[in-house]
């Protein structure tokens, strides 16, 4: 049976625009729904969380939404933390010691060293461990675009690492379920790439 | 390694570009859309446009040229040109800008470079410096360089920084159209005082002009016009030039 074209829940937690995750996912043909309350989730085939900024604006997303996702996600619904997003999956962010995040996938976001030009902007390479799920198709050394201060630690979960500095998670893809998955870079500017990187992420679906 | 980035910059005015482009081809000469699939395709890092309208008419004309291009490109865009009011920003993201550019209502009011950060993110804001050289120092001129701010660019740069600006814009007033390269010592003081990426702009003619800004000029992207308009394959050709003398770049 065909899928409705609306089941990937996009959260909105006012970090940020998302015009360009809205355009990114349109290029590949499918549409993306924003769920009002943590209600609205029940059903959702995938969820995106982005997110630019400061890990403070996380704190919009509540115990509530927290729930919900959690609730999804554990029931094998495959999740993609952008950016922020994917910084929000670990336990937490030395730019917000104080706010816990989802706890998903273990270890704790940390702030790229100072002997590099911070935040890191700009095109970076991608340096592939395991070129498999979200990254298939995706050739070592593909360059994809960053604009980030903070990033997540290398873990058994981590598919790609990108170095600013020091080495950091640039794609993850893992959890219990192995479907939560996040990427430090912005897919929906990052090209061809990028958006074959959108289209690997709905195949887990 | 981070790669330095290759930024085209196209000047609009209602909804077409304005300088001369010659490449073969296009179905309709200035069709801002068409020549940003052509640079995409040439491997341009990024795309700006600036907006060189005046009326009510040629602003709505810059928001549908926004969704066109941002619906047929997935690398950032920043849109920058008459940008005053928290407003004027909110319409080009709307749009699809992933970045606004602002300069003069900047300097008037830096309380706007904070606001729009906090609204949308410092990534999102880029600050744009119009700096001529005076004596032993650059002087910050505001109105399309018509008037001096009576600030010095390098305490301006690291002003806006502080203030939540994401990027620095610098463009040289004295090399702007000249050919004659960046002006690379004004480059390298900006760079140097800040740690957000600085935007070389001004004077692009050739390709060693471009070596120069990202060794001497210590410049993160380099921004042109009219020099990769002029030719087909300019974009690719400067990149594979920059690659084998030990730029990093994304090929």
């Amino acid at each position: 049976m065909a899928r409705r074209n609306d089941t990937i829940a996009l959260i909105d937690y006012r970090a940020g625009n998302l015009t360009s995750v809205r355009k990114g996912f349109a290029a590949i043909g499918e549409q993306l729904y924003t769920p009002a309350s943590p209600a609205d989730l029940e059903g959702a085939e995938a969820i995106v969380v982005p997110g630019v900024g400061h890990f403070n604006a996380t704190a919009s997303l509540d115990d509530e939404w927290r729930t919900a996702i959690k609730k999804e996600v554990f029931g094998g619904t495959p999740l993609l933390g952008i950016c922020l997003g994917l910084q929000w999956l670990f336990e937490g962010s030395d730019e917000a010691p104080e706010l816990a995040g989802l706890g998903l996938l273990k270890g704790q976001c940390f702030r790229l060293p100072s002997s590099v030009k911070v935040p890191h902007v700009g095109w970076n390479s991608l340096e592939i461990a395991h070129p498999a799920g979200l990254l298939d198709g995706i050739p070592d050394g593909t360059q994809v675009y960053f604009t980030h201060s903070y990033a997540a630690p290398v873990t058994a979960d981590c598919l790609a690492g990108t170095s600013h500095g020091a080495t950091f998670a640039a794609a993850v893809q893992g959890g219990s379920t192995g479907v939560i998955c996040g990427v430090q870079f912005h897919p929906e500017k990052s090209g061809e790439a990028g958006l074959r990187i959108l289209r690997n992420f709905i195949g887990l679906m | 390694m981070l790669s330095k980035r290759i930024i085209a910059c196209l000047d609009v005015r209602d909804g077409a570009v304005v300088k001369g482009i010659n490449f073969e081809g296009l179905r309709k000469a200035g069709d801002p859309a068409e020549l940003a699939a052509r640079y995409n395709t040439e491997g341009i890092d990024e795309l700006v446009i600036l907006d060189v309208t005046a009326t009510i008419e040629g602003r709505r004309a810059l928001a549908a040229t926004i969704r066109e291009v941002s619906s047929r490109l997935f690398i950032p865009l920043a849109v920058g040109g008459g940008i005053r009011t928290e407003a004027d920003a909110a319409a080009v993201v709307d749009a699809g800008a992933d970045k606004v550019s602002i300069n003069s209502a900047a300097l008037a009011d830096p309380t706007l470079v904070t606001r729009l950060a906090d609204r949308y993110g410092s990534q999102a804001v880029v600050v744009a410096i119009d700096a001529k050289r005076e004596g032993d120092r650059f002087e910050v001129y505001a109105r399309s360089g018509q008037q001096a701010a009576g600030r010095d660019a390098v305490e301006w740069a690291q002003a806006a920084e502080a203030r939540g600006a994401g990027e620095i814009l610098l463009t040289s007033i004295d090399r702007d159209g000249t050919r004659a390269g960046f002006d690379c010592p004004l480059t390298a003081a900006v760079s140097s005082a800040v740690s957000i990426p600085v935007i070389a702009s001004g004077g692009a003619g050739t390709f060693d002009h471009f070596l120069d800004v990202f060794t001497g000029g210590r410049a993160d992207a380099a921004l042109a016009a009219s020099v990769f308009h002029y030719s087909e394959h300019a974009v690719s050709e400067l990149k594979q030039f920059l690659h084998a003398r030990g730029v990093p770049m994304r090929l």
